[in-house]
């Protein structure tokens, strides 16, 4: 049906494509507690794929699995073809870079990377071209006979990517790989794990609890809560058209609206919103009963804000008092409070400079909020 | 076909060598327990059974000493005899009795001359310059190092008649005669509060270093004088530092031997020092065992109050 | 205080060295200066007999109880749960608060019933004594392993099985290179217990065997002896070599980590 497109950059749409890494009804209990729950899950070779999630979600303990530290309580784990649910965690062919980096203190960098060539039992001259080749790689070769503790956190952090990365595994897991850096470092290596990636071809597994890290990285990202994924897909795909309102209101803010549906018109739903006292029009075209519960979900970039109103006859305009304001430079936040009390936030883009010490709208000014009816997410759930 | 079947056999060969491995894995891990399980197992707990045994047996003058506590009777069925002639014998003698009250009391009083001496010490360690703060450490830890039974030794040559105290103070004039010191209750205190003062200022000063100085300035910020910010912040803080310290010091002091020994005479009675004499001059074991099961239902409280502090220090 | 406290610890310290080279026989009455005494201990065959008996238990007592010590805490640490968990942590701990008495008399009756059941030991000294030191000072190098095994980083050893480690092998690689400081504290731990014990050995000792403080017991009991502050000199002297060499590498490893930081950041500035 669609013999048109290019699997190649989107694996996951091709009904022949082999997965690399099938997870299949994966759980873990710790005692009374199920930190990861029955979770099946399918990742194609060369994906830059994200768990993510917040704390106590499982997305650490599904790694955990991965890499074999964990055994899993149900389910089973295959790479490559090979069950590894009972393989020891120094068979797999999976290494992992860990949050802390767990580099060898005791070993210099050279050593430190050279260390999982030696248990293979690696000729040693190709395991010193081999770590040669791979520290000249991360910019590193100049540090080889220092020792961690004498190194930046940056510095570390390439180490451990290095060293985890010289065994050429099959799949590379990274547990919070940024999350010991400072933003700016964060940003530059972010990008640089990403060309790395290209570059070798290895499947990268990441957990991150940070969204925009997940965004910036990932090929497809799942969402984690209570140790089921809540919603798998790419970054877009999170981001425009969340699932359910735990997506929506995790991966970025979003406004919410409960309400219920009212009508059909043409490719629109009419939705009756007691909140507002009035309704709002959402671009919806699966089918609804009418009367069924709903959320809309309205992200605050997606709004305009003015002082006026223009066109009184245009739908989904709602008004209010601007209660606070953030100036942010390349835009601004701001607070309003709609006639009802509801709290809405909305960002929206300093195009001008202000006029006469003014900006856009200032605080207590009364501001409409306007929005097109295929920005609106509608939720069931 | 036939080649499929060796497939299989592989496969089933590898899975029982993985089988073996981990079994092997998991036997290497039962060994790291074993060793000093069993070590502990036979040297320390069956000894302990040993002397609960023979403190309720029966005083014979053989060898050894004691009635066996297990007789196999006519019938072939175990008898097992109990006498707990030993500890009423115990609490029957007034020697005994005055002993008990004398041990804890001297141990009592030691452990808070400690905290009243060792308190400030380590205060004043925690409050120094980090570069004197480590000679300071390093000159508090230097005696323990050192031999105990040396250290007593010293107070000996200090404290006797002819000591180097009298000889000073008659020196000064301030006295005539020499003042009576070695082989009191007086020469004890002063021992077990030299010896065991280092075991009361480290564990305080382990807590006190971890202590957040900033307090003192946000109490002080707050208005409180000096002496209503140490009752209501530093001394409510160090408390488990104080708990530990008072321990160190009141259970190894109270079954001491050495220092009432040398410094008390026989005119010190203290339980560790009974109990000694009773196992090698009198040759009474059965009593011997008796006394050290009573010493140690004395310190079993303390015992395992202190064991629940240390269990929650070292919880990962 | 903290002066008062000083010369109350070192006060005694400092006299007992200084009558050590008093030529007067009577230790506190002043005779010139003499070191008679010395001549007089080194001559002692009892002496260096003594000092042997101890030095060889406190070697073997020192390496075995490390080693034991060294299994204990790996097991309570890393060993989440096995059959007599409970049981073994209160052995473990257990010999730190327990009166030496008891500890001494306990293993002496076992000795003896041991050797009314199975004829061993025959006759007491250097082994049973021995094995008296390693029971007790095992505990506390239980401890110093146990606390150090806490602060180390679980996953560098998890690091090495992913990279391909069988865990016999993370033992030797990660695991005990890091213990190395926690287990040379603990064997210079149970050296210094063992060396140092008087009560238990007195209890576990038979006719012959005497350990130097042992020596020293039965020769201060009947009063002051001028060899004895010799003997006490040499050893604080010995010690206080010891912990000052220790404190001063301790200082020296401080001053380079120091250098290490701030080499790191040089780094780091550079980059940007």
């Amino acid at each position: 049906m669609s013999n048109n497109i290019d699997f190649s950059e989107r694996p996951w749409l091709d009904p022949e494509a082999e997965p690399f890494i099938r997870i299949q009804g994966l759980t873990k209990n710790f005692g009374a507690f199920t930190a990861v729950d029955s979770v099946d899950l399918d990742i194609y070779k060369g994906e830059l794929f994200s768990l993510l999630g917040g704390s106590g979600c499982g997305k650490t303990t599904l790694l955990r699995m991965l890499a074999g530290f964990e055994t899993p309580s149900a389910g089973r784990v295959f790479i490559d073809g090979t069950d590894m649910t009972d393989v020891p965690p120094y068979e797999r062919p999976v290494n992992m870079m860990f949050q802390s980096y767990a580099l060898f203190p005791h070993m210099n960098v050279e050593a430190n990377v050279a260390y999982g060539l030696k248990r293979d039992g690696v000729a040693k001259g190709e395991i010193k071209r081999r770590v040669h080749d791979m520290l000249e790689m991360v910019e590193l070769g100049i540090f080889s006979k220092r020792k961690p503790h004498q190194l930046s956190g940056g510095q570390r952090q390439r180490v451990a990517l290095a060293r985890s990365l010289v065994k050429k595994p099959k799949v590379l897991l990274l547990d919070e790989p940024l999350g010991a850096l400072d933003k700016r470092l964060r940003e530059q290596t972010q990008f640089e794990l990403m060309n790395i990636q290209d570059e070798l071809g290895v499947t990268f597994v990441v957990v991150t609890h940070d969204q925009e890290e997940a965004m910036t990285l990932s090929t497809r990202i799942a969402v984690m809560d209570e140790g089921q994924f809540v919603q798998i897909g790419t970054p877009t795909e999170i981001y425009e058209y969340p699932d359910n309102r735990f997506v929506a209101n995790f991966i970025g803010s979003a406004n919410m609206f409960e309400g219920r549906v009212q009508k059909r018109v043409d490719k629109n739903l009419v939705v009756n919103v007691p909140a507002l006292k009035g309704e709002l029009i959402v671009e919806y075209s699966a089918e609804i009963a009418d009367g069924s519960k709903v959320w809309l979900a309205i992200r605050p970039e997606k709004m305009s804000i003015s002082t006026t109103l223009t066109d009184t006859n245009s739908v989904n305009v709602l008004s209010g008092i601007v209660h606070d304001i953030g100036y942010l430079g390349s835009m601004s936040t701001y607070r309003i409070e709609l006639e009802d009390k509801k709290i809405i936030d909305i960002t929206y883009p300093n195009q001008h400079r202000p006029r006469d010490g003014k900006h856009l709208a200032e605080w207590d000014d009364k501001v409409y909020l306007k929005f097109d009816p295929s920005n609106v997410v509608l939720l069931t759930r | 076909m036939n080649e499929d079947l060796i497939a299989i056999q592989d496969e089933h060969k590898a899975s029982f060598f993985v089988r073996l491995s981990r079994s092997l894995q998991s036997s290497w891990k039962s060994i790291v327990v074993a060793i000093p399980f069993f070590w502990l197992l036979f040297f320390f707990l069956v000894p302990f059974l040993i002397v609960l045994k023979i403190s309720v047996a029966e005083a014979l003058i053989a060898s050894p000493p004691f009635s066996p506590l297990l007789d196999w009777s006519e019938d072939g069925i175990v008898m097992i005899r109990l006498v707990f002639d030993n500890f009423t014998y115990l609490w029957e003698d007034d020697l005994y009795v005055i002993t008990y009250i004398n041990s804890v009391k001297i141990s009592t009083i030691s452990t808070l001359i400690c905290l009243l001496i060792g308190y400030p010490i380590a205060y004043g360690i925690v409050r120094s310059p980090p570069t004197t703060r480590n000679i300071l450490l390093l000159l508090i830890i230097l005696p323990f190092w050192t031999s105990f039974l040396l250290r007593v030794y010293a107070w000996m040559g200090l404290l006797a008649d002819q000591g180097t105290i009298n000889n000073f103070l008659i020196w000064l004039g301030l006295i005539e005669k020499p003042l009576r010191m070695m082989y009191s209750e007086f020469a004890v205190y002063v021992g077990i509060v030299y010896t065991y003062l280092p075991f009361m200022i480290l564990p305080l000063y382990a807590n006190m270093e971890k202590l957040d100085m900033t307090l003192h300035e946000a109490a002080a910020d707050l208005g409180a004088k000096p002496t209503i910010t140490f009752f209501s912040v530093t001394l409510p803080l160090t408390m488990p530092g104080i708990v530990a310290g008072s321990l160190l010091v009141f259970i190894p002091a109270t079954g001491e031997f050495v220092i009432p020994d040398l410094l008390g005479g026989g005119n010190v009675l203290m339980i560790g020092r009974v109990l000694f004499n009773e196992f090698n001059s009198n040759n009474d074991w059965p009593v011997a065992s008796a006394v050290a099961i009573a010493l140690l239902l004395l310190l079993v409280i303390p015992m395992m109050i202190y064991q629940h502090i240390q269990g929650k220090e070292n919880q990962p | 205080m903290l002066c008062f406290g000083f010369t109350f610890l070192y006060v005694p310290m400092v006299l007992l060295i200084v009558y050590s080279f008093n030529y007067s026989k009577i230790v506190p009455v002043w005779g010139g200066w003499s070191t008679r005494w010395y001549t007089v201990l080194f001559e002692s065959e009892e002496v260096w007999a003594a000092i042997t008996l101890s030095l060889k238990i406190a070697l073997m007592n020192a390496t075995f109880a490390t080693m034991l010590g060294a299994l204990a805490g790996l097991a309570l640490v890393r060993f989440k749960s096995f059959r007599g968990r409970t049981l073994f942590g209160g052995m473990i701990s257990a010999p730190l608060v327990m009166p030496e008495v008891i500890t001494g008399l306990s293993l002496l009756l076992l000795f003896i019933t041991l050797g009314q059941l199975i004829g061993w030991p025959t006759n007491r000294g250097i082994t049973t004594i021995t094995i008296a030191h390693i029971t007790f000072s095992m505990a506390y190098v239980a401890v110093i392993i146990q606390s150090r095994l806490t602060g180390l980083d679980q996953s560098l050893e998890e690091a090495a099985e992913d990279l391909g480690a069988k865990p016999f092998r993370v033992l030797i690689d990660i695991t005990l290179p890091l213990l190395a400081p926690g287990l040379l504290a603990g064997w210079l731990l149970a050296f210094t217990l063992s060396i140092d014990d008087l009560v238990i050995a007195s209890f576990v000792s038979g006719p012959g065997a005497n350990t130097l403080p042992m020596l020293i017991y039965s020769r201060v009991r009947l009063g002051l002896r001028p060899d004895i502050n010799a003997m006490a000199t040499i050893i604080i002297i010995v010690v206080a070599i010891g912990v000052c060499l220790a404190g001063w590498l301790m200082m020296r490893q401080e001053r380079q980590r120091q250098r290490d930081m701030q080499l790191a950041s040089g780094d780091n500035i550079k980059q940007d």
